[in-house]
């Protein structure tokens, strides 16, 4: 699929809970896009140089049109939460490969900033999935469009809604089965979700983060280890931005 | 109008070329960059076996920079003589392959099989990486090392040698002046300025390797007072780099008495920075009456 580079214009920007934004942005990135990839967003301020990836939450074609859900980490996002309906941001994407839609049972879970681009995914995958979110609190962002989708189950850190624990906690607890789990979340959570897949012998996606620079496979920035030797790099790497983000579990080290 | 610039005996269409590490080889950006309009592809630098890297995070922004701390990742010049040079066979660019090594030995066994690869128009050896421990910037810091390195790689080397120098040292037109006396056909700078940033939220350095290697609009000043120089102290040709990041940047290299040029982490900002670079120097030659772009080498001094 082409990667396009150009003017993306906002739609529309809205808070869904402490820090965490939605941008819709309307895009020709959103003919290309699969469930699972990203895009780079540019910043304005000249001084900031590099693209702040960001996962693909909504995918519209006919709006022609995606959605960011993103949360505030420094003064590149910060940026992006001032731009309002109708104004500019330079965007390139889509970019990385995106979830394979596979299985009849599926097991979809997203932890914090995992969340979002989880939702295109349960979505497109049309089956009766059951959905894991965990979350910090009860400021549950996304979680309804999610219950179009699936049965979904939530995990929150504080306790206040559904399990105090973590997401996998919830699959362990609910016995909770299926016969391919996608992930994305923080690293401690993948990790978790790796060793329950194993256990259970589920085939398992998971969606990596790395701080990256290009985007698109050159500069080497944002390598995750793999069990074998990769096939591009002939090393023990793969590239998140270009390899990934998405990943089979038990091909990567965590 | 003439755009066509020479390094020793390589004659490139125009002096836009990429940095080293940048650009992998080209493959990834040739979505965005015609290939053939650029006066040369400067690879990703290649070892005699496969480099793992440092560990992530690898790479953070600063204000008008970034810091990188790859450690020369690289697959060994084996799968890059089957895989990477191959994908430049059909383009019309001319080919530098950027070389590092652990030990002098290393860095021959490249340069040896380099030799026998038709589309390998030069080499740039890079003695000036600031993230490996061995090698590197080893080889670049001291003017004796550098004139021995320098002396081992000519007398094996097939194709025009670049020696590519550090700005971490005091004087770099004493390493300048040492390349050129170990016989180097061309010299190239600016490498990255070590560097450090510190994550003030976790208390802990931003890159895994503690120092990386600054790059970005930030260090142009230093390489064009670095180039300009290098350029009074030897006679070889110079490949200036350091932040350039649009024609003007890249012509006041020119100026400062750099024969080409090399744009690196503009092209992460913007992949299309090459291009708009080749073309925003045609502009300039229209505008002040410039025939030849060798005219404008060094035309400040």
């Amino acid at each position: 699929m082409a990667k396009i580079q150009e003017m993306a214009t906002v739609l529309e920007q809205t808070i869904l809970a402490e820090s965490v934004y939605s941008m819709w942005l309307a895009t020709n990135v959103a003919k290309e896009a699969a469930a699972g990839q990203f895009v780079s967003l540019y910043c304005g301020e000249g001084s900031r140089l590099l693209p702040r990836p960001i996962s693909i939450c909504q995918i519209d074609t006919d709006r022609n049109a995606i959605r960011l859900v993103y949360r505030l980490a420094g003064k590149g996002t910060k940026e992006f939460s001032k731009l309002q309906t109708d104004e500019q941001v330079r965007i390139l994407g889509p970019l990385g490969n995106g979830f394979p839609l596979e299985g009849q049972h599926p097991i979809v879970i997203g932890g914090g900033i995992g969340v979002p681009p989880m939702l295109e995914l349960a979505k497109q995958l049309k089956q009766d999935s059951t959905i894991v979110l965990g979350y910090r609190d009860d400021q549950l962002f996304l979680k309804e469009q999610f219950e179009s989708y699936g049965q979904v189950e939530i995990a929150t850190d504080d306790g206040s809604v559904g399990l105090h624990g973590t997401v996998v906690d919830v699959l362990r607890q609910k016995n909770v089965t299926g016969d391919v789990i996608y992930a994305c979340g923080p690293k401690p959570m993948l990790a978790a979700v790796k060793k329950f897949a194993e256990e259970k012998g589920i085939k398992c996606y998971i969606s990596m983060e790395e701080r990256m620079a290009c985007g698109i496979g050159a500069c080497l920035g944002c390598v995750c280890q793999t069990k074998e030797v990769d096939a591009h790099s002939h090393v023990h790497n793969a590239r998140v931005c270009k390899d990934g983000p998405v990943f089979l579990a038990e091909e990567v080290e965590l | 109008m003439n755009t066509q610039v020479n390094l020793a005996g390589v004659t490139l269409k125009n002096p836009v070329m990429v940095a080293s590490g940048t650009f992998g080889s080209g493959a990834e950006y040739s979505e965005f960059v015609d290939l053939n309009r650029l006066g040369a592809v400067v690879t990703k630098g290649v070892a005699n076996v496969p480099w793992p890297g440092n560990a992530t995070p690898r790479v953070a922004e600063v204000r008008s920079g970034m810091l990188n701390a790859i450690g020369l990742q690289n697959p060994g010049i084996d799968v890059f003589c089957q895989r990477d040079l191959p994908f430049l066979e059909g383009y019309d660019t001319k080919v530098i392959v950027n070389v590092c090594g652990k030990t002098t030995a290393d860095y021959l066994e490249v340069v040896e099989c380099l030799g026998q690869e038709k589309r390998v128009d030069m080499l740039e050896i890079n003695i000036s990486c600031p993230n490996v421990k061995e090698g590197g910037i080893a080889f670049g810091q001291d003017p004796k090392a550098v004139e021995a390195i320098t002396k081992e790689v000519k007398k094996h080397a097939k194709q025009p040698v670049i020696m590519k120098l550090s700005p971490n040292v005091t004087d770099i037109t004493e390493m300048a002046r040492a390349a050129e006396a170990g016989g180097a056909d061309v010299l190239s700078l600016i490498n990255t300025l070590t560097g450090m940033k510190i994550d003030i939220n976790r208390q802990t350095f931003a890159l895994a390797n503690k120092t990386g290697g600054m790059s970005g609009p930030a260090v142009h000043p230093i390489a064009v007072r670095m180039v300009y120089q290098v350029a009074q102290a030897v006679k070889l040709p110079i490949i200036g780099m350091g932040g350039i990041e649009n024609a003007e940047d890249a012509i006041e290299m020119i100026l400062a008495g750099a024969t080409a040029v090399s744009v690196g982490t503009a092209n992460f900002y913007n992949p299309m920075a090459t291009l708009e670079i080749a073309d925003g120097i045609e502009d300039y030659m229209k505008r002040m009456h410039v025939e030849n772009v060798q005219d404008l080498i060094g035309a400040v001094h």
